[in-house]
């Protein structure tokens, strides 16, 4: 069994709202290090894969095909085995 | 005399289905019907319409889920054979999550949901969605969003201007959308999406009828 953990942003030519409104948050309690914040999602995916390579190429399809969108994120993962 | 065969696809979570069907069936007069998302075939319509709402809980992302629900597969085929598909704000998304219109729509810039009447301009009256209105001519359609903030890649914004895929743009940018783009067409010139809702803006009950030229207009198109 592995584990996928993927994580989508928005592209970083993208404007990120969100994340300006977070780092806006942050500077007001006085981080003044924080010089950017980005937000994305966490997307974890349980795959029931015959070794690595095939989860790797199962997560990779996903996120083209349905859990990023290209036009506005970009997306990476890291795949680790679960020991049942 | 031959009518319209109107469309309209509902998926769980559209809202703006029954405002469309009470324009096309009761104002226009157009032969319509509901098509349920678990359908795999639009059948003899002649027009597609994606409703307004929230399908999928805009789960993922607005439209993301949608897009590949059993419906949209024979939608994508009619809409490359020729056939008519119109998208209305949650439509739209899904038209851009599909791919049959370029870009993406992304949170507005201002991060609220924005819910109010705004000013459009008419970019392009020579399609078939927009020839009942005069080049340039402001228009007044209801808008009820929080992801309307249109995004594309620079090379795709020279096409949609180059191209005349620009349909309506914004007098007053509500949501931070490039070059107040409000509503595009695709390059055949048969796949149309828009944020603001034309179709809540039809009925003289409800004092502004500036989105009936639109619906009308493409409903006598294809008779």
């Amino acid at each position: 069994m592995y584990i996928a953990k993927i994580l989508t942003t928005l592209r970083k030519t993208i404007l990120d709202p969100q994340g300006k409104a977070v780092e806006h948050s942050l500077k007001s309690l006085g981080y003044d290090k924080v010089i950017d914040t980005r937000i994305g999602k966490y997307i974890e995916l349980k795959i029931d894969a015959k070794d690595r390579a095939e989860a790797e190429k199962i997560a990779g399809e996903a996120c083209r095909k349905l859990l990023a969108n290209p036009v506005m994120e970009d997306f990476t993962y890291e795949i680790t085995e679960e020991k049942s | 005399m031959p009518k319209a065969r109107v469309g309209i696809v509902v998926f769980p979570g559209s809202n703006c289905d029954h405002d469309a069907y009470h324009v096309f069936k009761e104002i226009i007069g157009a032969d319509t019907k509901f098509l349920w998302h678990k359908e795999g075939a639009v059948g003899d319509r002649n027009i597609v319409i994606l409703p307004g709402g929230f399908s999928y809980g805009d789960y993922l992302r607005c439209g993301a889920i949608s897009r590949f629900s059993s419906i949209m597969k024979d939608v994508v085929r009619f809409a490359e054979r020729g056939g008519i598909v119109i998208g209305i704000c949650n439509g739209f998304q899904i038209l851009c999550e599909s791919g049959l219109l370029p870009g993406a729509l992304l949170k507005n810039g201002n991060l609220k949901f924005v819910c109010k009447t705004v000013t459009l301009k008419v970019e392009n009256n020579k399609s078939i969605f927009t020839y009942k209105y005069g080049i340039k001519e402001n228009i007044e359609l209801p808008v009820a969003h929080g992801e309307g903030n249109y995004f594309c890649s620079d090379d795709t914004l020279t096409e949609l201007i180059g191209n005349n895929q620009i349909l309506f743009t914004y007098e007053d940018n509500p949501n931070g959308s490039l070059k107040n783009i409000a509503g595009i067409q695709n390059t055949k010139r048969n796949v149309m999406g828009m944020m603001p809702h034309p179709e809540r803006a039809s009925d003289k009950s409800l004092g502004n009828t500036d989105g009936l030229r639109l619906l009308q207009g493409v409903a006598e198109s294809v008779i």
